[in-house]
């Protein structure tokens, strides 16, 4: 064999491998929206990947079951408020810890970075208790108040700084020289430069109010009010156990949306990951 | 005082939603504080004392903890090392196979867990009907303790491996490739290449990766909460979920509470661990 043709039959042997490897990542995705056409026993009869019976049915009882639209609906609408909120206070503070020199500076960073180690699971006893003191127990607001507040804004905040840190001071002082205030360089300039940092921040806080769990569990009682991860893990009988082609059908739902926004920006939102694991 | 208008939004919720509860659980973790009989008493280091001396679920709880870290930790890097080196160089079909590797890292842990909870069902489950193909009798996965154990750790990498291949791809990119050229020239085979010029420079991210991984480990919840509920036999149940449950299905709070500065420190002493491994490496 020559030099070119067992290179060749290297890099087939190579894809053929990663083929096989790759094959429990995507399956369960397949088998997902499958089963999720299914009919209860047709679930359980002879695997077959194209239903026999395409019970679009199931899609109708979905929303029937629970609310499933109004679930759907707060999970949208706290994830883009706690992005948005987020953007703008982990923004202001990190471009102040970049770029201002002012007293306490160093003890701030010193607490945040000791937040940043912290698990939620470890101020999640008391949090309760200040929910609760304030009223707030069943509604969204400590859904959006304690991941803005909690680890993920703090790593946030380091991010951004970690961008504005980079940012050539030039245009800055150049726009102070102007007249510009601190907060219209920040707004002004610092900010328009940041697009890359505010994506990345953007989108993995938006996924990771998208897919919260302990919160809603543990705050949330009302079907109304809950959130696409606890509704989804609430489709069961009333013995408890899980319905299977409705359940499958709800997270087919919430998953494919995100799936297909992923596969249009997977570039850019595994660059965001790349770029707040290497900080965190 | 310029500078405080820009911080003053995080610091004050970082004071109250952060910096309270912090002190506050140092506090509860000393009461005994049941939730439906509403009083508190101060007990001193008793729930510690609990927990380490007297119940034995909390020796039960630790030991799956390490279970789940030693299953997950070795078995996510040396997958992720293995993808990002077949991964870092351009190639037909590279950008597929990334997406594909990272596609579980985006999806919810609940979600994720409800389809592979599906696929592992003991009787009709997909798994076991492929398996039974070949001649092989399934076990019920998730209905005992190892076989969920093990159920739960892998189903927890595939889920979670591409974050940590993501960062070994990228410090994959950052070695100069005249690095392995020279190699070549010199006539190193490509283990030897591995062994002697990129293991090695990959340390740093090696270690970083290794903490954060253990780290998260410990932190699981969502996926053995949708997956198995801790159980069966308690055989599943870790730090984080025997906290949620102690906490808020049994209201101990004060044990909860004592459980929760636990983790606490455990965390902290990984997180001081990987500075001082980061200087180490620096120097």
């Amino acid at each position: 064999m020559t030099q070119r043709q067992i290179r060749i039959l290297y890099r087939t042997c190579w894809t053929i491998a990663l083929l096989i490897v790759a094959i429990p990542f995507m399956f369960p995705f397949v088998w997902m929206v499958s089963a999720g056409f299914k009919s209860t026993t047709e679930i359980f009869g002879a695997p077959t990947l194209i239903p026999r019976v395409w019970r679009w049915q199931n899609f109708i009882e979905v929303f029937t079951y629970q609310p499933f639209a109004r679930q759907y609906f707060n999970s949208l609408y706290i994830a883009i408020l706690v992005t948005v909120l987020t953007l703008i206070i982990s923004s202001l503070a990190g471009y102040a810890l970049a770029r201002m020199r002012f007293a306490g500076a160093g003890l701030l960073m010193l607490f945040l970075i000791s937040a940043l180690m912290v698990p939620e699971e470890v101020t999640i006893i008391p949090n309760f208790f200040l929910i609760r003191s304030m009223g707030l127990v069943d509604t969204h607001w400590p859904l959006i108040l304690l991941p803005v507040f909690g680890p993920q804004g703090v790593m946030a905040t380091f991010l951004m700084r970690q961008y504005f840190l980079a940012l050539p001071k030039e245009l800055e002082d150049a726009g102070k020289m102007d007249g510009l205030s601190r907060f219209g360089v920040w707004w002004r300039i610092a900010l328009p430069m940041s697009r890359p940092a505010i994506a990345a921040v953007a989108i993995i806080t938006f996924l990771s109010s998208w897919n919260l769990f302990l919160e809603p569990l543990i705050f949330l009682s009302s079907l109304e009010m809950f959130t696409l991860p606890l509704a989804l893990s609430n489709f069961n009988d009333s013995y408890g156990l899980p319905l299977w082609n409705l359940q499958l059908a709800a997270t087919t739902l919430a998953v494919v949306p995100i799936l297909i926004v992923y596969l249009i920006a997977q570039r850019q939102i595994i660059e965001s990951f790349a770029l707040s694991g290497v900080k965190g | 005082m310029e500078a405080w208008l820009f911080v003053s939004p995080s610091a004050i919720g970082f004071l109250i939603f952060f910096l309270g509860p912090l002190c506050a659980v140092v506090y509860f973790s000393m009461t005994e504080w049941n939730l439906l009989t509403q009083q508190a008493a101060f007990v001193g280091l008793a729930n510690f004392k609990n927990a380490l001396l007297e119940n034995p679920d909390f020796w039960h709880v630790v030991r799956n903890s390490v279970i789940f870290a030693l299953g997950l930790v070795p078995l996510n890097m040396a997958l992720a090392l293995t993808l990002a080196l077949a991964l870092s160089r351009p190639f037909f079909g590279v950008v597929f196979f990334r997406t594909v590797f990272f596609a579980p890292v985006v999806t919810s842990a609940i979600a994720w867990a409800i389809v592979w909870k599906f696929l592992l069902q003991g009787e009709g489950g997909f798994i076991n009907q492929m398996l039974a193909i070949v001649g092989i009798s399934g076990p019920n996965w998730l209905r005992e303790p190892n076989w969920a154990m093990a159920a739960v750790i892998v189903t927890r990498v595939i889920k979670m491996v591409g974050l940590n291949m993501i960062l070994y791809i990228a410090a994959l990119q950052a070695i100069p490739r005249d690095y392995e050229a020279a190699a070549r020239l010199e006539g190193a085979s490509r283990w030897q290449i591995f062994r002697m010029i990129i293991w090695p420079l990959l340390a740093p991210t090696t270690l970083i990766i290794m903490v954060i991984t253990t780290i998260g480990s410990f932190k699981v919840f969502d996926h053995i909460y949708q997956m198995t509920g801790g159980g069966p036999e308690n055989g599943t149940l870790v730090l984080a979920f025997y906290i949620y449950q102690q906490g808020f299905k049994f209201f101990n709070i004060g044990y909860a509470s004592a459980l929760a500065m636990i983790m606490f420190v455990i965390v902290m002493m990984l997180t001081i661990v990987q500075v001082m491994l980061r200087r180490k490496g620096a120097e």
